[in-house]
């Protein structure tokens, strides 16, 4: 009786471990790749400089100083000051706002889309799968830049707008992505069971199916934030973007071009940010793919 | 295989037709009226009332879109409004200027990719792998207008060695094509590095080697030609998506491309040469899919026998 009971608390004892074991091995396993920690910890920089850019700098985005253009960085200045006389870190850091915004907001809205395009057509399969996969198809027949021009120009230039037009050309990514996890999860037997305990079709694709393909969608989640910053300064550099005088790093590089042969801080400092952030999310997804299925390492 | 290129063919029809309302849409909600900046300010109301009926700007949207896809079927993508020449010519009279810097930089992309991606497995974990990886991954990170700004600093204002706009000769090539091969340059160099590191541990190559082949033969000949299917994927998606990419490259370097006629034509609400101009990018686009999975059923036997019924061997060799 006694050496039943002690077996017993063994027993709960280990199942606890394994029931903790999942998550706490996907995050030791990240941890443990150094490369992607580090993106993490850029990418939290980047954050708390979106969150609170007024303790980072003192100085005004936006407003205009006309006795201090063009310095050169300095101590006061460390990334110089523009043709306005703006200082170019203050906009640097107000930039990280508008980027982060535009980065997840898009890719956010892409994700919503494209899983449950991608989860109907990919569980409904024939002519819905047909129809939706064709659509999808179209999107991608135009060039993402391209997409993202012809948008901009029909809709106008703004923070939203840009958000619209960098998200419908992500849904494809998501609804490729959820639609082929789907057709590998579709058959297995607990599906199977959940449809013979009679769960509706909402359920099952909600509760049995989308939580087993969830580690490539935070994976591309994570990946497309980075593409998708790196989109939208391009649309800003080719003037279709955030419009002026809104401080984003793609619109700053796009005005200081015409000064590039005397003043290059104006234009380095804005792409150290873009490429910054794009590294910090591509290394932590990278790290993140690797963390949440071993099977994918290499 | 000619029913499958033939069957291929025939699915980028509905695709293409999606494009043409894709970009006839977005030109149609697109705010402004051409005629005002066709005609500049001075135009009177009897002007812009002659000019949209020319243009058949006054029909309902449907009746438009069936009028431009009709004309588009027989390569009639309209007239510049600027220019007054038929966008088709000025389309097809940019292309090449475009082609020849997306084929530069992807033959670029893919020598130094393919190599590098090669050593990189071959030395796993290794000092030129550590140090590729990561420039890998900046250079995923890089956004190519500002890649090509930092070339113009470097190469043209401080060395002064390379030009920084134009194509004149040669040498003014070498900074576009640098620049628009990056990012495709990232994404074969990781995917030969990763398709090589799956197949250099297969039974085969270890075979290959314990009967005493030289370890160059191993990699080349055993290794890189099974590990060559996922790099041909890449370098066709990376291909067409230069094409579109090149918009950005161009204006940079005021490359007189493709791109740069349909970002121009944006500022001045030319909608016939915007839609002609992406529609033509669309269409080379599925093209080189189309070659792609082309090249891809040629490389690949297990892929080209999907496709080829088994009837007798010698229209089976014929065909192949």
């Amino acid at each position: 009786m006694f050496i039943m009971r002690s077996e017993n608390v063994v027993m709960t004892n280990q199942m606890t471990i394994a029931k903790r074991s999942q998550s706490k091995e996907i995050f030791i396993r990240f941890l443990r790749n150094k490369t992607a920690v580090f993106g993490l910890l850029i990418a939290l920089v980047l954050v708390f400089a979106a969150l609170f850019p007024q303790i980072l700098t003192s100085y005004d985005p936006i407003e205009q100083n006309l006795m201090d253009t063009y310095l050169s960085p300095s101590a006061e200045h460390p990334f110089g000051t523009d043709e306005f006389g703006r200082d170019v870190f203050a906009r640097v850091v107000y930039g990280c706002r508008v980027s982060l915004k535009i980065g997840l907001f898009s890719v956010s809205i892409a994700c919503i889309v494209g899983v449950i395009l991608g989860s109907i057509a990919g569980y409904y399969g024939n002519i819905v799968d047909n129809i939706l996969m064709r659509a999808v198809d179209i999107i991608m027949a135009i060039p993402n830049t391209m997409l993202g021009i012809s948008i901009m120009a029909a809709l106008g230039q703004s923070v939203n707008n840009l958000i619209i037009a960098l998200s419908i050309g992500t849904i494809p990514a998501f609804a490729r992505l959820v639609r082929v996890s789907i057709l590998s999860v579709k058959e297995q037997e607990y599906v199977e069971a959940a449809i013979a305990t009679g769960a509706g079709d909402l359920r099952i694709i909600i509760k049995y199916i989308l939580p087993n393909c969830m580690a490539p969608i935070i994976v591309q989640f994570t990946m497309g934030i980075a593409t998708s910053i790196m989109n939208a300064t391009g649309l800003s550099f080719l003037g279709l973007g955030v419009p002026a005088p809104t401080p984003e790093w793609g619109a700053m590089a796009s005005s200081a071009r015409a000064y590039i042969r005397d003043y290059w801080w104006m234009v380095t400092f804005p792409g150290f940010a873009i490429m910054a952030t794009a590294f910090a999310f591509n290394l932590f997804g990278d790290g993140l793919r690797d963390a949440l299925d071993p099977k994918l390492k290499n | 295989m000619k029913r499958y290129i033939l069957g291929r063919i025939l699915m980028m029809i509905p695709v293409l037709l999606g494009v043409i309302l894709i970009t006839f849409t977005m030109m149609y909600l697109s705010p402004g009226e051409p005629a005002r900046f066709v005609l500049g300010d001075m135009a009177t109301e009897e002007d812009i009332a002659i000019f949209n009926e020319e243009n058949n700007l006054n029909d309902p949207f449907f009746i438009q879109f069936v009028k431009y896809v009709g004309k588009a079927i027989t390569g009639d993508l309209g007239i510049s409004y600027t220019t007054k020449q038929p966008v088709l010519d000025e389309v097809l009279a940019r292309f090449p200027t475009t082609f020849k810097l997306t084929v530069l930089s992807i033959i670029f992309s893919v020598i130094i990719g393919v190599t590098v991606g090669i050593i990189s497995a071959v030395k796993q974990y290794g000092f030129i792998d550590n140090i590729m990886r990561v420039i890998a991954m900046l250079g995923v990170s890089m956004p190519t207008f500002w890649e090509g700004l930092m070339l113009i600093i470097l190469f043209s204002v401080v060395l002064g060695i390379l030009p920084s706009s134009g194509i004149t000769s040669w040498k003014h090539w070498i900074l576009p094509a640098i620049t628009l091969s990056t990012q495709p340059l990232a994404a074969c160099m990781r995917m030969t590095r990763s398709s090589m590191l799956e197949e250099i541990r297969q039974d085969y190559v270890r075979t290959a080697r314990s009967k005493g082949q030289k370890e160059f033969l191993v990699v080349m000949i055993h290794a890189f030609r099974n590990a060559i299917l996922p790099i041909i994927t890449v370098v066709g998606v990376n291909f067409a998506r230069m094409m579109g990419g090149a918009a950005v490259v161009e204006i940079v370097f005021s490359v007189p491309g493709l791109g740069k006629l349909i970002v121009d034509a944006i500022s001045v609400k030319n909608a016939p040469v915007v839609q002609g101009g992406i529609l033509f990018v669309a269409f080379a686009m599925s093209f080189i899919n189309l070659f792609t999975d082309i090249i891809y059923a040629l490389v690949d036997p297990r892929v080209r026998s999907q496709y080829i019924r088994p009837r007798n061997k010698k229209t089976v060799a014929k065909e192949v």
